[in-house]
């Protein structure tokens, strides 16, 4: 039954989907941190979606994560002499995540997510109605 | 009297398409951030025509056998002649999913699905009422 590749298809938008809140989740917590693992100003990553197609045939096709990329805007410069993290003219890199930008992410994430849930509900009752006919009353 | 496949033959060529849109409004929905992705849809009535008189879309391309030995292709999907949305109002990142029309159509599409599995379920139910009637 190929309504079982629409859960395929749903599904593989939500695991997306969720990489993406991950992302900002991440960004979020990182948003004032100075130093990330690599020694560098921590910068924020974003998720690109590529369609991929999925079950036979041209007719689905999911999404998937092709990679995660660095956003490439300048660090937030802080002028702090005190802060050990200083540089010789007294200012402190900060990571360049973006707050707004990342709050409009997770709701675009958050409502993408709850759309496919809503998604593959409908298939599960199409697969459901479609057991019963002939079914007796 | 003709046999019980074809008494819900209509029914099912006309479920068969709607599994398919489903499907296809599903990719759109689970696309709807995917840059460079076009939104694709079939026009339903087109394709029940084509599924009833037996013949492939317009637009397929079957492929040419020029060898005993080449497999047939039949490179669209049957009787549905899948065609990519007119943009409405396409996202910088060359997106053309408009989640209300898509949406929209998803429910309406997962309604007449029920419709036919209800048409189906009364099918059967007028034949087994016909083998049951002179069982009192």
């Amino acid at each position: 039954m190929s309504l079982f590749n629409v859960f395929k298809v749903s599904s593989s938008a939500m695991t997306a989907q969720s990489m993406r809140l991950n992302t900002v989740a991440s960004n979020l917590a990182n948003a004032d941190s100075i130093v990330s693992s690599n020694g560098q100003p921590y910068r924020a990553k974003q998720v690109v979606f590529e369609a991929t197609p999925m079950g036979g045939g041209e007719i689905s096709k999911g999404v998937r994560v092709r990679q995660v990329v660095e956003s490439a805007a300048p660090a937030r410069m802080v002028y702090d002499p005190k802060n050990p993290a200083a540089d010789e003219k007294g200012y402190v890199a900060f990571s360049n995540v973006n707050v707004v930008e990342e709050m409009t992410n997770m709701i675009s994430a958050s409502r993408a997510y709850q759309t496919n849930v809503e998604v593959m509900n409908t298939a599960k009752s199409l697969m459901l109605r479609t057991l019963q006919i002939g079914q007796q009353a | 009297m003709a046999n019980i496949q074809s008494h819900v033959e209509v029914y099912s060529k006309a479920i068969g398409l709607r599994v398919q849109r489903h499907q296809l409004l599903a990719s759109n929905i689970a696309n709807a951030d995917t840059p460079n992705y076009k939104a694709r849809d079939f026009d339903f009535s087109a394709a029940m025509q084509n599924a009833l008189a037996g013949r492939a879309a317009s637009g397929a391309m079957p492929l040419a056998r020029t060898a005993g030995g080449h497999l047939s292709g039949e490179g669209m999907t049957g009787s549905a002649h899948v065609q990519y949305r007119k943009e409405t109002q396409s996202a910088v990142d060359g997106n053309t999913v408009d989640m209300d029309v898509e949406r929209a159509q998803i429910a309406d599409n997962a309604i007449q699905y029920q419709i036919l599995t209800q048409l189906i379920g009364d099918k059967f139910k007028g034949l087994r009422s016909a083998m049951a009637g002179t069982q009192g």
